[in-house]
């Protein structure tokens, strides 16, 4: 049953949303700094909502589906909230909050997973956990801005740019923003997983190597570092290795989605 | 007091006639001080640019027409009165503020929404202001203009579409690049087309500039007014590889720069962004190169077309913009209301005290018998009832729930007591006691 602050979380993050669609029509400074403000305020309701759900499940709010969910929702916020301050690029914001919001609603407003195994946890579990959603949050953020950068990159070679087109960041600034949301996944990703091998050795002193996930996340790294590769040189540069960055959080959601789910021997959900 | 505006602009004037009536800096300071001491105007500021010049003063004794500000006009510049006829605009009170308001937004310019205008007010403002010829009504006009000029640019699409093929070219080099400082540009040609590039290109922001022509004294001669580098033109197809931006001008049949030459330029550039603006007719750019990767190519059909989008989306934002400046007029006037209203209060005061004072002198002949102390308390007691018959006018004045019913109600008290400098018939007539 949510509590109270999942509703105030909720309200908080529709008046972002609204604000953020308000600040792309209007481009006005005021506009984009309060939806920023309440989408910070947000993320702080959706925390609290995350310990009563906490309190409710009696464990850590993500050792199911749904609590990932929502947990994957309040770092996507988070890290685009880092995004937006380190670029000053608050454009994105109306392509991001409805994502967060989604999860954010699937995650709290669908019942907990009441026959997920309660393993004994612990600090590398919960790190683990949280550093591989942070992975996901960050490439979510990447597949958006590469999805918005070849949306426009497709208007701008059609030469008809669009009363919208305006308001984005520029193609740079997208590449330059999907980058660096790729890099905190992939640092996130590799140490999270280390993790979670240490933490796996620890309660059952073995690691099962050619699991679906781990070779899954294997997969998810090696094109991962083949997109930063190719973004910054050669022929794949620009629009193609955008189109890559697209089409490896695929992987990801597969990854999440289904590996976790049905495929994976010692990583489900289920 | 009122506020009042004469000038002529780019509707109402030719260009000769606009030339014959500008003001220069200088012109503009004598101007002010011969309008304070000649035509009683105690505010003044001068608003002179190549599409306008307009006069904006205070005064205190209104005047129903601005024929002294005409003449003035005519004087100082030593045009005719017959040149003049027909060309002038005189506004007062709101009219004057709604088309500073207007003038300040862009909406009144040639080119809709074009941002100098607002630079222009902002500086005929602070000029005025440092010859201490503004005083508390310019200042909260004239700020408030600026205001809402800014309003409008920020929150409308007004300031944000250009409205020219070059502004439109280096806008959509923008939104490919982002912050051109840090990039580089080519411009293959010297004539008008690539001059206005060029500007537009600085403008930005960019630094980098290299400068091409066949003819290469006018290539020279450009690169020099615009602080860029000349290049030979049998080396530009080198320094097209460095550029992330290429602006093409010139007379030709033929395209100058080939998809070849383009797909070299990439392979070189490892398939870095470039962007390509086709400035000539016939076009100076093989139009196949469109086709290749991560390049784009604006020709001038296409950026024709941006052009009349822009237009017609900065038309759109017409409603939005006056209803901006609706509402910083309307606060203008609140507080112009507010402080004239305190002005009549006083006046009323005044004068209702100086009838009561001529009354008691008239009738000083009855009261001869009373003490200083009895004509003191009489003195005081017909002081209290001016006070008391003016308390609840003054409240309802004050109360007024709009700008315009307070001002309608103050012409209502100035017209019944006789302020508004009408005849007064029958002043002696008054009734009582």
């Amino acid at each position: 049953m949510p509590g109270h602050w999942s509703y105030i979380a909720l309200a908080l993050y529709m008046c972002s949303l609204g604000l953020y669609v308000r600040f792309l029509y209007t481009g006005r400074r005021l506009t984009g700094q309060l939806a920023a403000a309440f989408l910070a305020v947000g993320l702080l309701g959706h925390y609290l909502a995350l310990l009563e759900r906490s309190h409710w499940v009696h464990s850590v709010p993500y050792d199911d589906l749904y609590g990932s969910l929502s947990l994957f929702g309040w770092l996507l916020a988070a890290t685009y909230l880092g995004l937006e301050l380190y670029y000053h690029q608050r454009s994105m914001g109306a392509f991001v909050v409805p994502c967060v919001l989604a999860l954010f609603a699937i995650g709290t407003w669908s019942g907990p997973d009441l026959s997920a195994t309660r393993q004994e946890q612990g600090t590398m579990f919960a790190l683990h956990v949280t550093l591989s959603v942070l992975a996901y949050a960050a490439f979510a953020l990447a597949f958006v801005l590469s999805a918005v950068y070849l949306l426009q990159h497709r208007y701008l070679r059609r030469r008809r740019p669009g009363l919208g087109l305006w308001r984005f960041p520029p193609l740079e600034g997208l590449e330059r923003m999907s980058r660096g949301s790729v890099r905190v996944g992939m640092v996130s990703l590799i140490a999270g997983t280390v993790l979670g091998i240490l933490w796996q050795w620890r309660m059952q002193h073995r690691f099962l190597f050619t699991d679906p996930k781990v070779l899954v996340t294997l997969a998810i790294l090696v094109l991962y570092w083949l997109y930063l590769r190719l973004s910054l040189r050669g022929g794949w540069r620009g629009p193609r290795a955008s189109l890559v960055c697209v089409l490896t959080f695929l992987v990801v959601l597969f990854s999440y989605a289904v590996v976790n789910v049905y495929l994976s021997q010692f990583h489900r959900y289920l | 007091m009122q506020i009042v505006l004469i000038g002529l602009n780019h509707r109402t004037a030719p260009l000769e006639l606009r030339e014959c009536a500008a003001f220069s800096p200088d012109q503009a300071q004598r101007a002010t001080a011969e309008l304070r001491e000649r035509c009683a105007i105690e505010e003044v500021v001068v608003l002179s640019t190549c599409n306008r010049s307009e006069l904006y003063g205070v005064r205190s004794d209104p005047e129903p027409s601005g024929g002294a500000l005409e003449r003035f006009l005519a004087d100082f510049h030593g045009i005719s009165w017959e040149q003049l006829n027909g060309c002038l605009y005189f506004h007062r009170d709101v009219d004057a503020v709604d088309h500073l308001f207007r003038v300040a937004a862009g909406l009144d310019s040639m080119l809709l929404g074009e941002a100098e205008i607002l630079g222009q007010v902002r500086e005929a403002y602070r000029r005025a202001s440092d010859w201490g010829s503004t005083g508390a009504v310019l200042n909260r006009l004239f700020q408030g203009a600026i205001e809402a000029g800014r309003r409008v640019r920020a929150e409308t699409e007004l300031g944000t579409r250009p409205m020219s093929a070059a502004s439109a070219g280096v806008k959509l080099a923008e939104r490919v690049f982002g912050d051109l400082e840090g990039h580089s540009a080519l411009v293959v040609g010297a004539g008008e087309a690539a001059q206005q590039a060029v500007e537009q290109l600085r403008q930005r922001g960019i630094r980098k500039l290299s400068i091409t022509s066949r003819r290469r004294e006018h290539a020279a001669a450009l690169a020099e007014r615009a602080g860029a580098a000349c290049v030979e033109w049998s080396e530009f197809p080198i320094v097209m590889f460095q550029s992330d931006i290429v602006v093409a001008s010139v007379s030709s049949e033929q395209p100058v720069i080939s998809a070849e030459m383009l797909s070299r330029a990439l392979a070189e550039r490892q398939n870095r962004s470039i962007f390509l603006l086709d400035l000539g007719v016939p076009r100076n750019i093989e139009p196949s190169s469109a086709g290749l990767y991560n390049l784009y190519l604006y020709d001038l059909d296409d950026l024709t077309e941006i052009v009349e989008q822009n237009r017609r989306a900065r038309e759109r934002e017409i409603p939005r913009a006056e209803a901006i400046i609706a509402a910083h007029i309307s606060k203008f006037e609140a507080w112009r209301a507010g402080r004239s209203a305190r002005d009549l209060v006083e006046d009323l005061r005044v004068r209702l005290d100086q009838r009561r004072r001529s009354i008691l002198d008239a009738h000083a002949a009855a009261f001869a018998h009373l003490g200083p102390e009895e004509r003191a308390q009489i003195d005081q007691l017909t002081a209290q009832l001016v006070d008391e018959l003016l308390r609840q006018p003054v409240d309802r004045l004050r109360h007024a729930r709009t700008w315009r019913q307070r001002v309608q109600n103050m012409e209502t008290l100035r017209h019944l007591f006789g302020l508004d400098g009408e005849d007064d018939h029958g002043e002696d007539n008054h009734h009582g006691g």
